[in-house]
């Protein structure tokens, strides 16, 4: 009962702080607004039993990206009038993505319906990552992610990709020759 | 026994006794953090005072000012609340709330005394991570909500400071994470049979180093430093609005000093005192079996650590001037963070290689040399390399016959902005 007056609260916080994000004039504020949904996201996975996934939620979303996008805007627009209107002429494209993701949601839904702890369904094959995550160890987790029989090759492709956008982030901001004389 | 127990005994199986207890609980330490704040800010001024060959506070309450700063708190709170014109109302307001919240709610996982913690997360040093790095975010609120150049100036630098500070200290505590075999604060404790400062003392150092610079204390307080951006981000802000944010830097202060207690100096328990007993052959001290006298004295234990490290900072305020915005830069991403990247290589590698089932104190000595000779190399480069600069600047007045101007200081300080 807890349970559900919980999940209640934090979807509307999370979706109406998303309603915000892409409606609100004032750009700052969205940017607000979408930490607000983040944090909602992490209350699920508290009320999940995945603490880690909500603690790396906080660092990486709230502390991490949400800093960026604010920076970003204090960077680039006018403080304080940073008014923009919300909508763009690409409204068309943004209908088919959000029918796109509807239909995606709702085949996985059914495919998992009804969610009940202890029935086989086809698609929930239990992963070792997922019964790391419900049992909170954190060790597991790291074991599975090095261990051939389950995640090592998406997890060392991580690892390349993140390694290459570091080696163009530093050659992007590299000074050009002609800069130092 | 915990609160939970207690309270199951008294009331019985009822399904409100867990609530009750986790509210108790939330109460009492959110008490004991504000009113601990108190007493420090009494302490800073005395020991700095001292320090500066001064007196400090000694009228209100008697001889040593003991309740100088409860007129403080008093004056603060009777203090006219300003919403300055052009500022963002909501922003401005919510700033100082939600730092204070910040630093609150990492006590959770702070372990007093044996059976004497908020609540034993198993993942309760990537929790303490997680939640400090929301306090970037509300420096930045209380910067750019104040409508004020100085202000928002003071957010900059924040963020440039506490998101790069951020980094070697993550990295800093992974360390005892190795070492320990788990990110929970207890078992970080438990594992200490060795304090882990005599394990790892460079993470030790650069933790210390960028607790300083995470909570804006000299010699990192370009966030508010007065001479040059006035109070930095809190400028606009006035009575209690500014007493929180004052309150979350000391709160946060003395929760650094704690975790650096728990993590290298074995938290409550005395491992020092146990080795030594053990090689009289004598049973160790263990707290956690002593009943409510374990937790008395692990209290006692733990108080004395923390007030240790945080008589050490205060002492630094005392004496370190204050570093400029490229300096602190460079020296984090140039010197801490490569260190200590390296320490977590040899780190892992050498726990791997030593046999488990080995004498502790014989791991404990092999980390301990393998700690000395990477600060002996990273001392002997840093010789090298400042070395080399200095004769390279040499030849050149020398060809140029007049010293070089300051222009590069100038050049790399325009380029770290």
């Amino acid at each position: 009962m807890l349970e559900q007056i919980l999940f209640v609260l934090l979807a509307v916080i999370t979706l109406s702080s998303g309603i915000v994000v892409v409606t609100h004039r004032n750009l700052f504020h969205a940017a607000l607004a979408l930490m607000v949904s983040f944090a909602g996201v992490a209350g699920f996975y508290i009320t999940l039993d995945a603490g880690f996934l909500a603690a790396a939620q906080l660092l990486v979303y709230i502390g991490a990206i949400s800093i960026l996008v604010i920076f970003a805007i204090m960077m680039t627009r006018r403080l304080m009038q940073a008014t923009e209107k919300p909508f763009n002429s690409q409204r068309g494209l943004g209908i088919v993505g959000a029918l796109l993701t509807l239909v995606i949601m709702a085949f996985v839904i059914t495919q998992y319906w009804p969610v009940a702890p202890s029935t086989e369904v086809p698609m929930a094959s239990k992963t070792i990552v997922e019964d790391a995550i419900v049992q909170g160890s954190v060790a597991e987790l790291g074991r599975s992610f090095v261990s051939v029989d389950a995640f090592v090759i998406p997890f060392e492709v991580a690892s390349i990709l993140l390694l290459a956008a570091l080696v163009g982030a530093i050659l992007v901001a590299w000074p050009k020759a002609e800069d130092q004389s | 026994m915990n609160l939970n127990d207690l309270l199951y005994q008294i009331f019985g199986n009822q399904p409100w006794v867990d609530l009750v207890a986790n509210v108790i609980s939330i109460f009492a330490i959110s008490t004991f953090c504000l009113l601990v704040v108190i007493f420090l800010i009494w302490l800073e001024r005395k020991v700095i005072a001292r320090i500066q060959d001064r007196i400090g506070p000694n009228r209100v309450g008697g001889r040593y000012g003991l309740l100088q700063t409860v007129a403080d708190v008093l004056k603060l709170l009777t203090k006219e609340q300003i919403t300055p014109s052009g500022a963002d109302y909501l922003i401005y307001n919510i700033a100082p709330i939600l730092t204070v919240m910040a630093a609150l709610l990492v006590w959770a996982v702070m372990p007093f005394a044996p059976g004497l913690i908020g609540v034993d997360l198993n993942v309760g040093m990537f929790f303490i991570l997680a939640v400090s790095s929301v306090s970037v975010v509300t420096v930045l609120l209380a910067g750019w909500g104040s409508n004020n150049k100085y202000a928002l100036l003071g957010g900059f630098r924040a963020v440039a400071q506490l998101v790069s500070y951020e980094v070697p200290m993550i990295l800093a505590v992974l360390i005892p994470i190795i070492l320990a075999r788990t990110m929970s604060t207890v078992g970080i404790i438990e594992a200490q049979t060795v304090p882990f400062i005599f394990m790892a003392p460079i993470a030790a150092v650069i933790f210390l180093i960028s607790a300083l610079a995470e909570t804006g204390r000299t010699p990192f307080d370009l966030l508010e430093a007065d001479s040059e951006i006035v109070a930095g981000f809190h400028i606009e802000y006035s009575g209690m609005k500014f007493g929180m944010f004052f309150l979350a830097e000391f709160i946060g202060t003395l929760f650094m000093s704690g975790l650096f207690a728990v993590v290298f100096l074995g938290g409550w328990n005395v491992p020092i005192i146990n080795l030594i007993l053990s090689f009289f052959s004598v049973a160790p001290i263990n707290f956690t079996e002593m009943g409510v006298l374990g937790t008395v004295l692990g209290l006692l234990v733990f108080f004395f650590k923390m007030f240790l490290i945080y008589m050490v900072f205060i002492w630094i305020r005392g004496t370190w001037p204050r570093v400029r915005v490229d300096q602190i830069l460079n020296f984090n991403w140039k010197l801490l963070v490569p260190i200590i990247l390296i320490m977590i290589l040899v780190v892992s590698v050498l726990d791997k290689v030593i046999p488990p089932g080995t004498n502790e104190l014989v791991r404990a000595s092999l980390h301990f040399a393998s700690n000395i000779l990477i600060a002996f190399i990273a001392l002997e480069v840093l010789r090298r390399s400042g070395r080399r600069r200095r004769m390279l600047e040499e030849e050149s007045e020398a060809e140029l016959g007049e010293p070089e101007p300051a222009a590069h200081d100038l050049a790399e300080a325009v380029h770290a902005h």
